[in-house]
C-alpha cells in the first residue's frame, strides 16, 4: 500500500481547522460551563439538607448512568417533539456541559472532602463565613487534588466532542469523514484524524503537568 | 464598645451543656474569666475540656447554657443559634489549634494577614506591618514568605499563635497547643504563651503540661465526665487536691508507669 502524501498534506489543514473552529471551542466552552455545574452539584451533594443532597445525587446518577450519545440525541432530536428546538452548537455545548457537570461533581466533592476538617475551623476562627472559607481556604486546596482526575475528564471531553458530528456540528471528525468519503482513503484520513486528536491531548497532558507543578509548590516533597 | 461593663468579668459561662447524640459531653460547665487572667483546663481525654473551648469559639454549638462577654448581652443556647451569634463569639476570641491548622496554600504572612485584611478590614499595609511585628516577637520574621510545610512543628505553632494574635481578640483560646509537637519543640511554644500571659493577654488553655499550668495559670479547672470536678489556684490543685478524681488524674500524669 502506498501512502498518498499529497492527500495527507492537503487534508491536514482542513481537518485541523475542523479542530480549530469545532473541537477546541466546543471543548473549552463545555468544560467551563461543566465545571460550574460540577461545583454546584458537588456543593449540593455536601449540603446538610437531605432534599438538596438527593437532587445532586439524582443528577450525577442520571448523567453517569446514560450514554452521552443518548443525551446528545435527546437534546437535539427528541426535545423538538416537546417544543424545545435548540441549534446544533448549543445542543452540543449543553449536552457536553451537563456531562462534565456529572462526572466533575464527584471529583470536586471528593476533593473538597479530602481537605481536613481543621481547615474549615481555621477559616472560621479567623472570622470567615462558610462561603469565604470555601472559596479562600478549601477550594484552592481541593483544586490541587482535583487536577489529575479533572484532566482525565477534560481529555475525554476532547475526544467525546467527535460525537457532535452526529448533531451536524462541524468539527474535526465531521470534516475528516467528509474528506474520507470523498477520497475513499479511509485508512489514511482516519489515521490522520486520530493523529490530530492525539496531538491535542498530548498538549493538554503537558499543560496538566505544568499546572500540577504550580499547585504543588506549597506541598512538602 | 459601649456595652462594656468594667466590673463584669470578660467571660462568663453558665451551665454549658452539649450532647453528641446520646453522649452527654458537657453536663453543666460554669466558667468565669476576668480580664488578664489565665485559666487552664486539665482533664483526661474525652472529658469535654476541648469541647468547652470549641463552644467558646462557636466551632461547636452548645445545646444549653449561656455565654456572656463583658456581662452581656448573653448568648443563651436554649434558643437557636444563628451564624451571626457564631461571628460574635469569633469576634471576641481566637483559637490556637492542637494541629496548628495553618493554611498550607498560603505563606506565613498570608496566614497571619488573612483575617485582619478580609474580616477586620484592616488596610493591607497596616495589616502587613502589624503581622511583621508579631512575627518578629516570636522570632519568625525572616520566615514571612515561607509556606507552612517549610517550617518545623514548633515554628508552625508559633505562626498559629501569631495568626490568632493578629485578630486582636479579647480572649485567646489554646487547644492543647503543644500536644502534637516533638518533645524538644514544646518549650519554644510554651515560652511564647507564657510571655503573652505575662503581657496581660486573657487566655483559656487546655493542656497536659502540668508544670506550665502551674507556672502560668491563675486558675486551674479539672474537668472530667463533662463537669468541673475541681477548680482553684494551681498551688492548691497540684499539691492539695480535694477531690479523689483530681488526685488520681494528677498521679497518672506524673507517674505514668506504675
Amino acid at each position: 500500500m502506498t501512502v498518498d502524501w499529497e492527500l495527507f498534506l492537503s487534508s491536514f489543514w482542513p481537518i485541523l481547522s475542523g479542530a480549530i473552529v469545532g473541537t477546541i471551542p466546543l471543548t473549552l466552552m463545555s468544560f467551563t460551563f461543566g465545571l460550574f455545574i460540577a461545583l454546584g452539584v458537588a456543593l449540593m451533594r455536601l449540603s446538610h439538607l437531605r432534599v438538596v443532597r438527593a437532587i445532586g445525587w439524582f443528577y450525577v446518577s442520571v448523567i453517569r448512568g446514560t450514554p452521552l450519545l443518548v443525551q446528545l440525541f435527546f437534546i437535539f432530536y427528541a426535545l423538538p417533539n416537546l417544543g424545545v428546538l435548540i441549534d446544533p452548537w448549543p445542543s452540543a455545548v449543553l449536552a457536553f456541559s451537563l456531562n462534565v457537570g456529572g462526572y466533575g461533581a464527584e471529583v470536586i466533592r471528593a476533593a473538597i472532602q479530602s481537605v481536613p476538617r481543621g481547615q474549615w475551623e481555621a477559616g472560621y476562627t479567623i472570622g470567615y463565613s462558610n462561603t469565604q472559607t470555601l472559596w479562600r481556604v478549601i477550594l484552592p486546596q481541593a483544586a490541587r487534588v482535583s487536577v489529575p482526575p479533572l484532566s482525565n475528564t477534560f481529555i475525554s471531553l476532547v475526544k467525546d466532542t467527535s460525537l457532535a458530528s452526529v448533531v451536524l456540528v462541524t468539527e474535526l471528525f465531521r470534516v475528516a469523514r467528509q474528506i474520507a468519503t470523498f477520497s475513499s482513503e479511509f485508512v489514511l484520513i482516519y489515521l490522520e484524524a486520530a493523529l490530530i486528536y492525539w496531538l491535542l491531548c498530548l498538549g493538554l497532558s503537558g499543560l496538566q503537568t505544568l499546572l500540577e507543578k504550580r499547585l504543588d509548590r506549597y506541598v512538602a516533597k | 464598645m459601649s456595652l462594656n461593663n468594667q466590673d463584669a468579668p470578660l467571660l462568663e459561662v453558665r451551665g454549658l451543656h452539649k450532647s453528641f447524640g446520646d453522649n452527654e459531653v458537657l453536663k453543666s460547665i460554669d466558667l468565669t474569666v476576668k480580664r488578664g487572667e489565665v485559666v487552664t483546663i486539665i482533664g483526661p481525654s474525652g472529658s469535654g475540656k476541648t469541647t468547652v473551648l470549641r463552644a467558646l469559639n462557636g466551632l461547636e454549638t452548645a445545646d444549653g447554657g449561656e455565654i456572656l462577654f463583658d456581662g452581656g448581652p448573653e448568648l443563651d443556647f436554649q434558643y437557636p443559634i444563628g451564624s451571626e451569634h457564631r461571628y460574635a463569639l469569633r469576634n471576641r476570641s481566637a483559637m490556637v489549634f492542637q494541629s496548628y491548622n495553618l493554611f498550607p496554600n498560603k505563606t506565613v504572612l498570608q496566614n497571619v494577614t488573612e483575617g485582619p485584611i478580609r474580616v477586620k478590614k484592616t488596610p493591607k499595609d497596616q495589616a502587613i506591618a502589624e503581622a511583621e511585628v508579631l512575627l518578629e516577637r516570636v522570632g519568625l520574621r525572616e520566615k514571612r514568605d515561607a509556606y507552612p510545610f517549610e517550617l518545623s512543628g514548633g515554628q508552625q505553632q508559633r505562626v498559629g499563635i501569631v495568626r490568632a494574635l493578629a485578630l486582636k481578640p479579647d480572649l485567646l483560646l489554646f487547644d492543647e497547643p503543644t500536644s502534637a509537637l516533638d518533645p524538644e519543640l514544646v518549650g519554644e511554644v510554651l515560652q511564647v504563651i507564657k510571655e503573652l500571659a505575662e503581657e496581660g493577654w486573657t487566655m483559656v488553655v487546655v493542656t497536659h503540661e502540668l508544670s506550665f499550668a502551674r507556672q502560668v495559670a491563675d486558675e486551674v479547672l479539672f474537668i472530667d465526665g463533662g463537669v468541673v470536678v475541681e477548680r482553684g489556684a494551681p498551688a492548691q490543685i497540684f499539691t492539695k487536691p480535694t477531690e479523689a478524681r483530681t488526685a488520681q488524674f494528677l498521679d497518672r500524669l506524673l507517674n505514668p508507669l506504675h
